[in-house]
């Protein structure tokens, strides 16, 4: 019986037989369509996935004339960060020179400028230094230019921050002190959002892409959601990117509601509804890789929960397809094979904007 | 990986209009067959013709959109996105700054 290389979540590559691959597609997509509630894929979509999964090209790509944008989430940092990020540890790479070579060498469609410590909270003290380097490089390249940071509320509670976790009162059965906690921790997070964002109006910084949204839950969600939207409505013209860290917001908290929606539990395409709401431009949907399961399994799951978020969406819609996310394996080098595979299926089958 | 999305997937950033094509995104919330027709529109030529290197790097270098390779008096950066904002028809919130910092 013939049979074709494919991969498992983990990255591992393995060898599966015609009727395995479609058995997963069948068993992926019925997951992630009960999990998030959408509706099912059809008999051809998944076929035309089967198709994109069993090609025997080493590398697949999509017809010409379907080319998705491309933005990208920490930007050159990734030249010199360490294995954690899939970084290559180069050095004598600095941040222009690395925006250079993305925009001229590597194809991007978009960029941002990144902190090496990629979070808000530590922007914020270093933003004049931000803005000044933001205001030099911008000269020098012509892609748009966005900043980008993560809200990684993790950040604002103890022992890093002010506030008592959330996770460790639950464990004292203290509920009220968590929801407290968390709510707090997010009015501070929504007023250093709008505190990066006022300084970098002052250089005509062109936006700010949001990255790995909700990593904290609920109240992160909701505390990004009012930043972005008092963004917004202090810079019509900004480019705003809101790209999420899951395909579904925890419960941390349990009641945060933006727009009078409880947010926890929300799934991709729920949550561009509440992001269009907020005045983002480019959501970034995420659907998770179970590492136990196959790229068939996890490419038909992610493609069924992100046609439905891309069918119901106002705004462009950029898949996170990076290390574990979009039908992507996680493990530190994402195989090439599967990249491609696992892009051609979300552009084919769930009509993604971009990536 | 990134590359690997470039080449199966991308646009093709500013070796082809997938910059332009971004930046309407951005700018306008457009979808992306929107945002390619608009774009396509602008320049005159077919969507079909937008990731197409050969034909469109005469175009960029034509109209002064900034080009991948080292061209001397060719604009990049700064110039170029003063050139795109005037063939898209949108002003680029840090070409309005740097005009700004300019003594009248």
């Amino acid at each position: 019986m013939e049979d074709y290389i494919t991969r498992m979540g983990d990255g591992r590559r393995v060898r599966m037989t015609k009727e395995q691959i479609m058995s997963d597609i069948v068993a992926g997509m019925a997951d992630g369509a009960d999990a998030a509630q959408v509706p099912e894929l059809s008999q051809d979509e998944m076929e035309r996935i089967y198709e994109i999964v069993c090609d025997k090209s080493k590398i697949t790509s999509i017809e010409p004339g379907r080319e998705v944008c491309l933005s990208k989430d920490a930007g050159a940092i990734k030249f010199n960060q360490d294995n954690g990020g899939s970084g290559n540890a180069i050095p004598c790479m600095g941040r222009l020179e690395g925006l250079l070579v993305y925009e001229r060498s590597l194809t991007f469609d978009s960029m941002e400028l990144a902190w090496m410590d990629y979070s808000i909270k530590p922007v914020k003290a270093v933003i004049n230094c931000e803005t000044s380097n933001y205001e030099q490089m911008a000269m020098l390249t012509t892609l748009p230019l966005v900043m980008g940071a993560m809200p990684n509320m993790g950040l604002y509670y103890a022992p890093d921050g002010p506030y008592a976790n959330p996770t460790d009162l639950m464990r004292e059965f203290k509920i009220e002190e968590s929801m407290a906690a968390s709510e707090a921790a997010a009015e501070h997070l929504t007023r250093d959002i709008g505190y990066v964002c006022q300084e970098i109006d002052k250089v005509g910084c062109e936006g700010f892409n949001f990255d790995t949204v909700a990593s904290a839950g609920d109240a992160e969600f909701v505390a990004t959601l009012k930043g972005m939207e008092n963004y917004r409505k202090s810079n019509p013209n900004a480019y705003i990117e809101c790209g999420m860290s899951a395909e579904t917001v925890l419960g941390i908290h349990g009641g945060m509601e933006y727009d009078g929606k409880v947010v926890a539990g929300m799934y991709p395409h729920e949550q561009v509804k509440l992001c269009e709401k907020a005045g983002v431009n480019i959501f970034g949907s995420v659907v998770n890789t179970n590492t136990s399961k196959s790229f068939a399994w996890n490419a038909a799951r992610s493609a069924v929960i992100t046609k439905e978020c891309v069918k119901v969406a106002n705004i462009p819609v950029h898949a996170n397809m990076g290390m574990g996310v979009g039908g992507i394996p996680m493990c530190e080098l994402p195989p090439t094979d599967i990249t491609g595979r696992a892009a051609k299926i979300l552009i084919e089958i769930a009509n993604i904007d971009g990536i | 990986m990134a590359v690997a999305h470039g080449l199966c997937s991308g646009m093709g950033g500013m070796r082809t209009t997938g910059d332009l094509v971004c930046r309407m995104q951005f700018a306008k919330n457009m979808k992306i067959d929107a945002a390619k027709k608009y774009v396509a529109d602008k320049l005159e030529i077919d969507p079909f013709q937008l990731t197409e290197e050969n034909f469109i790097r005469d175009i960029r270098d034509k109209e002064g959109l900034g080009v991948v390779t080292g061209q001397p008096n060719s604009p990049k950066g700064l110039p170029a996105k003063m050139n795109i904002e005037k063939v898209l028809g949108i002003t680029i919130s840090n070409c309005e700054h740097y005009r700004n910092q300019l003594k009248k």
